[in-house]
């Protein structure tokens, strides 16, 4: 029996706006009357370290997705989106942004980051569908290179029981009122990738 | 109207409905967005909002006004109250004037801490109530109804969120601010406010008389809820009631059910609990508080029912979550249990661990350090971002705050012949480092005490404290200098040097080995972060043709280095400290226009 209408996990790096993505998700579930929770990463996770977000739309329990569980993993870089995945459900949709940010333990050589196609592989082989784009790149496309989590949403947009109306709705509440056009215009072509 | 709150967003919103007068605390993960919201929520209502020194601070500044007849919360983490303890355990005899609400963040799992201790053992060994949310409502509404109870029996309370519910987020209703008060009364009373032997014997006393009309009063608390269904049972508190509550669902089985929110316990509940089932499990983070009293009522009530938890079933470390206690109740029932979905192909992933900034002043700091004092040398350090430097090298121990000054200390004493340098940040040393500064000069320890100061208490989000000169609230105040007071504790040799500045910063370090005393070094360099925020121009730096590929860079360790084909090269994450262009062997780093 499910214990929810439709269950996120959203991951990144420290600084790519993963809570901004949770945040108007859940605004725009408030809006919508559904009941919404979630979790999220704070403190030490915030130097530079990965970071995990649960977003639960249509539920009263617990604000934790299940291992296993998840309807949609949203990943800013593609190292986090397999470093998560145990989180998807074997049906869930896997939203990955391919720009890799690379850990201090790569840059200084202690560890080699893997090519994309060994990212990308074991993800797919464990969801219903892979959908990988440079949101980076579309985001830089929009003229405003940090809406990338921005691009990322307009992609999940479709995937999750809310209106588009009321995702833009809730994005105008949580960022600044001069770069909302910005901000518009990468979600429209974030979802214009997946379309 | 309903609002997507985080958990502590919440409990501040609860404080400000319930007519909250004055909120003091001390930052610490999970617990520092409470003060930081109630600073935002300054405007719907007068109050008075501060960031302590320490958590004992906080709370006598709270129980002060709430003797002056003011509802007052104190704020921090659940290691926060370890320093908070002495206030706290009297003013459970002394009572309140006005409510006086504790709220005390605890971490399971020590996703941001040193240790992972249960604050409902600290609230009974006080014999205070304390109110154990499962989501930001609930925590909401309990604070509103903790001063309410608080005023009722004359007795502070405690909220106790978990980092699961302070830093969850949910729809929560959003009601108006309490009207402003009046302005608060001291009023005298000897008797209950002055804890003299013959008066505290008296209190005890009447504390000890208060614990059966508490636990009267909480058996109807609205988190206290009883539904008796089949002859096996379901007992949880606190978050691991929602994950019980989601596992009966979905395992769509007829238990009974107890979700426990406010103790002292409902032994009423428990016991009618025991008399319906043959066999219950007890789930609960951490320690087996409701377990233990379970197993004592079991005896008078059913001996023969069969009590699980702890022992096999519920683990008594880290955080419980939703597959763990749903397996637990399917094993209990004899059903299948969910497998955990494995982790993907992580042996290929980088390890991505927090780590020190680019540009981070305290890594040059440690370099400095390091290259004086050498690898014998001891380094006690503290609590802060600068843990994170542990390795470098320059990090033996972590104790709790302010601990750094007062292990070497002990260390010198222990008979250590080897040089002593030990570090903290500059709000751990206003925290807690101040009597052990003191005490070593008293005692004449001799040891170098390092003070990171980066201007803010960085680790929790960059709050102000005492040497900013500046309050919670952004108002300016009095600044207070560093030098002056580590003078005035007795320290003999006082240098304040820039970390960015390589040369000088080792000759101070010299100075400081070579001083026959207590010296200390304040190494002051704003944090990063927020030099990037206040927007001024880094220089920009390069790795010239000269680079011979020695490494010496890259161990330093800035997130800003990279190694590619043989030689170094700067990234993009570049702050334009030039620490790395000191420290070049073959001067191939430099300064470019820009």
């Amino acid at each position: 029996m499910r214990t929810s209408e439709c269950d996120l996990v959203i991951v990144g790096v420290g600084g790519q706006g993963v809570i901004l993505i949770s945040d108007v998700i859940g605004r725009a579930a408030v809006m919508a009357g559904k009941p919404v929770c979630g979790a999220e990463t704070h403190g030490m996770a915030q130097r530079g370290g990965s970071v995990i977000n649960h977003t639960r739309i249509g539920c009263r329990f617990s604000p934790m997705v299940a291992s296993g569980g998840a309807d949609v993993l949203v990943a800013l870089e593609p190292a986090e989106a397999l470093r998560f995945a145990h989180f998807l459900s074997p049906t869930g949709v896997a939203l990955v942004n391919t720009r890799p940010v690379l850990p201090s333990t790569v840059t200084c050589g202690r560890a080699e980051y893997p090519l994309l196609q060994e990212i990308l592989a074991p993800l797919k082989a464990r969801c219903g569908k892979l959908i990988a784009m440079d949101a980076t790149a579309l985001a830089e496309k929009a003229g405003i290179a940090v809406a990338m989590n921005v691009v990322m949403l307009g992609a999940l947009a479709g995937h999750i029981p809310l209106s588009e109306e009321l995702i833009l709705q809730a994005l105008s509440l949580v960022v600044p009122p001069k770069f909302l056009e910005a901000n518009k215009k990468a979600f429209a072509l974030g979802k214009a990738e997946v379309e | 109207m309903r609002e997507y709150l985080l958990g502590n967003a919440a409990i501040a919103r609860g404080l400000l409905e319930a007519g909250v007068g004055v909120v003091a605390g001390y930052p610490g993960t999970p617990s520092s967005e409470i003060i930081e919201t109630m600073v935002d929520l300054k405007s719907e209502r007068p109050l008075h909002v501060e960031w302590s020194v320490n958590e004992k601070v906080a709370l006598e500044v709270a129980a002060g006004a709430s003797w002056t007849g003011r509802r007052a919360a104190a704020t921090m983490k659940h290691v926060g109250l370890n320093v908070a303890a002495d206030p706290f355990m009297t003013l459970a005899y002394l009572g309140v004037g006005a409510g006086l609400l504790l709220i005390c963040a605890d971490d399971p799992y020590c996703h941001s801490s040193q240790n992972e201790q249960d604050s409902r053992r600290y609230a009974q060994f006080a014999g205070i109530p304390c109110l154990d949310p499962k989501n930001p409502g609930e925590a909401k509404e309990m604070a509103v109804f903790a001063f309410e109870l608080s005023e009722k029996f004359n007795i502070p309370v405690m909220l106790r969120p978990t980092t699961r519910v302070s830093h969850a987020r949910a729809d929560v209703e959003i009601g108006q601010a309490a009207a402003p008060p009046r302005p608060g009364r001291f009023i005298k009373n000897p008797a209950r406010r002055v804890a003299l032997p013959s008066h505290a014997r008296l209190l005890h006393s009447e504390l000890l008389a208060k614990q059966a009309a508490m636990e009267e009063a909480l058996e109807s608390a609205p988190w206290n809820n009883l539904a008796l269904h089949g002859d096996v049972g379901i007992i949880a508190s606190g978050i691991a009631g929602l994950y019980a509550k989601e596992a009966i669902f979905e395992l769509d089985e007829d238990l009974s059910f107890l979700c426990i929110g406010a103790y002292p316990l409902p032994k009423k509940l428990i016991s009618r609990m025991l008399e319906h089932v043959s066999r219950v499990m007890i789930i609960e983070e951490l320690e087996p508080v409701v377990e233990e009293q379970v197993q004592i009522l079991a005896r008078i009530v059913n001996p023969n029912a069969e009590i699980l938890g702890k022992e096999g079933f519920i683990p008594r470390e880290g955080e419980l979550d939703y597959l763990l206690v749903r397996n637990a109740i399917a094993r209990m029932l004899g059903k299948a249990e969910r497998v955990a979905a494995e982790s993907a192909a992580v042996s290929i992933l980088p390890p991505r661990p927090p780590s020190l900034c680019a540009g981070c002043s305290h890594r040059a700091t440690y370099y400095a350090m390091r290259k004086v004092f050498g690898k014998n040398a001891i380094y006690p350090s503290d609590i802060g971002c600068y843990t994170m430097a542990v390795g470098m090298g320059t990090v033996d121990t972590c104790l709790c705050m302010g601990a750094s000054i007062t292990l070497a200390s002990g260390i010198r004493f222990g008979g250590e012949k080897e040089g002593i340098c030990c570090s903290l940040g500059d709000s751990t040393f206003l925290h807690g480092g101040m009597t052990g500064l003191l005490n070593a000069a008293y005692n004449k320890a001799r040891i170098t005490v390092t003070i990171l100061d980066n201007s803010t208490t960085a680790m929790t989000g960059h709050q102000p404290h005492p040497g900013t000169g500046m309050t919670a609230t952004g108002e300016a105040t009095t600044q207070v200098s560093i030098e002056a007071l580590a003078r005035a504790l007795g320290a003999g040799l006082v240098e304040t040097v820039d970390p960015y500045h390589l040369d000088e910063t080792l000759e101070s370090f010299q100075r400081a080995k070579d001083y026959p005393g207590l010296s200390v070094i304040i190494a002051r360099q704003p944090c990063v972060i927020k030099a990037r925020r206040s927007n001024a121009r880094p220089k920009s730096f390069l790795v010239g043709e000269e680079c011979i590929g020695c490494k010496i860079c890259l161990d330093f360790g800035c997130p800003a280095i990279e190694f590619e084909k043989d030689k170094a090269r700067i990234n993009a994450l570049c702050t334009g400290c030039g620490v790395c262009a000191a420290i070049c062997s073959a001067s191939a780093i430099r300064e470019v226009a820009r």
